[in-house]
């Protein structure tokens, strides 16, 4: 009895019981900003199309008795989501004969797994009540979400394979080659960003963007005015910030580079086979890995949860509650801003070439990720 | 031998696709500007806006089957459209007018008449060849119904959807 109410005490149960608590919150939130990214990826694109796009799913406010009719402008299609998750789920789950059945049943799970673990290490927010808002805080964030987030390819890679049909396989091989030309890139692209900040701790990382102001914007975030070792390392880290987003677009299959699904050409990619849930499951993967490579993004260049003005959570009793939750809102307000830039994005560019895919991956953004690190050092070694 | 592709020269400023990105988000945004300041005419609301005063007298919408001006229905059951109904939408039963009747002269008139409206595909062929002018193509076009039975157009359904048309088949009016 006596060990169980200690257990209870100690530091030990204490973590993970806040840890739990921090991964379903953060689940919650990233899952149902999955389903409203769609929602506003559908939406978004069809105003840019001069369209007007789902505006009428609401919520049957009128059975609730309120009185307002359920098509509203205002709440018009924000039921969109719901009504779509409740379909894919009640749809007819086809497992075509000719499937080999273990690997195509188990690559869904292993796209939408390697996307949510990632979320593990990001910082979505300073502290609440001395708890820091990290899952993860281990000291290799970054290469963690790298080493993490290529693994998603396996699933795509099985599911291409495991269909045994001609379009999801050249989705599979595209998907692998595209991998392979752009993973460099993305993971050479950050290392200039080390070199100057000297950790690899994804909060500590936050840390020094708070103190010093953001990579990408030193100056106007910090209150202060940068110093010119600021100045002068700003340019590789424009240069490496365009190159990670770039990486980081082809990383989570978005158009431009959505090669691997390609519509128009390979039918439906890599899900061809799939139906009903499964085909969902690869649906939220692709989101999820979206917010993922924004919130690293923020994480990396634009500040994370921090605003210039607006406190962190470290204050004692209510008011840290309350900056803590605000600092998290900052954090999601941030990641939302940029899922809405890649959707702009991908209702603006046309699809690549697969030989411009390559000779884009290998000569442009390969060199310049390389060329940028040496001149990165060089800057650290007689500027900073 | 193969074929090469013409490709054209790209100068610097195409190779690297940057400025091209902003010409085409130039382009997007100006679109998603102007639709959320309400600049741009979107199409057609359907159930709240509908296109109804603008169908032309000629619009091919239900069959329907229309009465003259002494409320009898115009049909003789002569199943010519039946016949010429292409995909076979239409079922007839005729019946004989007892001989004490007002209009016994016509003989004939529909016991039963039913359009199957899953079937039809309003191509007004019944309306064409109708020697009586009994049978209408109105301006309704939302047919819909939860069951096959409610999409199974019956006569009295018919004859309600036509109401009375006065045309020029006159020969069954004694004084003309
Ligand atoms: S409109 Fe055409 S398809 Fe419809 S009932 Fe008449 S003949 Fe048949
Ligand atoms: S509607 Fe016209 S064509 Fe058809 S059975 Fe009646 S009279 Fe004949």
């Amino acid at each position: 009895m006596n060990a169980i109410l200690e257990f209870l005490h100690s530091d030990l149960f204490f973590m993970i019981w806040t840890t739990l608590a921090k991964s379903a919150g953060l689940l919650g939130v990233v899952l149902g900003m999955v389903s409203y990214t769609v929602y506003a990826e559908r939406r978004v694109s069809s105003l840019m199309q001069d369209r007007l796009g789902p505006n009428r799913t609401g919520f049957p406010l009128s059975l609730l008795g309120f009185g307002i009719k359920d098509w509203s402008p205002i709440l018009g299609g924000l039921g969109q989501p719901i009504a779509d998750a409740v379909k894919l789920l009640l749809k007819e789950d086809f497992t075509p004969a000719y499937v080999k059945k273990f690997y195509y049943w188990i690559a869904p799970a292993l796209g939408i797994a390697a996307a949510i673990i990632s979320l593990a290490v990001i910082p979505f927010g300073s502290s609440i009540a001395g708890v820091p808002m990290v899952i993860a805080n281990i000291g290799i964030g970054p290469l963690f979400i790298f080493a993490i987030s290529s693994l998603g390819v396996y699933g795509i890679v099985l599911a291409g394979w495991s269909a045994n049909s001609k379009y999801p396989f050249l989705g599979a091989i595209r998907s692998t080659s595209q991998l392979i030309s752009y993973e460099l890139a993305l993971g050479l692209s950050v290392v200039p960003l080390f070199l100057i900040i000297g950790k690899l701790n994804l909060v500590e990382i936050v840390h020094y963007q708070v103190q010093n102001g953001w990579m990408l914007l030193p100056g106007i975030t910090a209150g202060k005015l940068p110093t010119l070792s600021q100045i002068v390392c700003w340019i590789p880290i424009l240069i490496s910030f365009l190159v990670f987003t770039i990486a980081m677009f082809a990383e989570t299959n978005r158009l431009p580079f959505d090669l691997p699904e390609a519509e128009t050409e390979l039918v439906g990619g890599y899900h061809t086979e799939y139906s009903s849930m499964k085909f969902a499951l690869f649906f939220l993967g692709e989101y999820t890995a979206m917010i993922t490579g924004s919130s690293l993004i923020i994480t990396l260049f634009l500040g994370a949860w921090h605003f210039p003005g607006i406190p962190d959570g470290s204050m004692a009793g209510w008011p840290g509650v309350l900056w803590g939750l605000v600092n998290i809102g900052v954090f999601f307000t941030k990641v939302f801003a940029f899922l809405i830039f890649f959707i702009f994005i991908r209702w603006t560019l046309p699809r690549f070439r697969y030989d411009q895919l390559m000779k884009l991956g290998w000569i442009w953004l390969f060199e310049i990720a390389l060329v940028n690190i040496f001149l990165t050092a060089l800057i650290v070694a007689f500027v900073h | 031998m193969a074929y090469q592709v013409p490709r054209p020269k790209l100068n610097f400023a195409e190779k690297i696709y940057l400025p091209s990105v902003i010409a085409g988000l130039k382009i997007t945004l100006g679109h998603l500007w102007r639709m959320l300041r309400g600049k741009t005419h979107v199409c057609m609301q359907y159930p709240e806006e509908k296109w109804d005063s603008h169908l032309p007298p000629h619009y091919r919408g239900a069959p329907t089957l229309v009465s003259d001006e002494f409320g009898r229905t115009r049909c003789v059951a002569c199943q010519l459209c039946e016949f010429i109904c292409p995909p076979r939408a239409i079922r007839i039963k005729p019946g004989e007018i007892p001989t004490k009747d007002k209009f016994a002269k016509v003989e004939k008139f529909p016991e039963q008449f039913q359009i199957d409206m899953i079937r039809c595909i309003y191509c007004g062929l019944c309306e064409e060849v109708c020697p009586e002018q009994a049978i209408f193509l109105k301006k309704e076009y939302a047919i819909t119904g939860t069951s096959r039975a409610a999409m199974m157009h019956q006569k009295e359904k018919l004859i309600e959807m036509g109401g009375i048309q006065p045309g020029v088949v006159n020969k069954w009016n004694e004084k003309k």
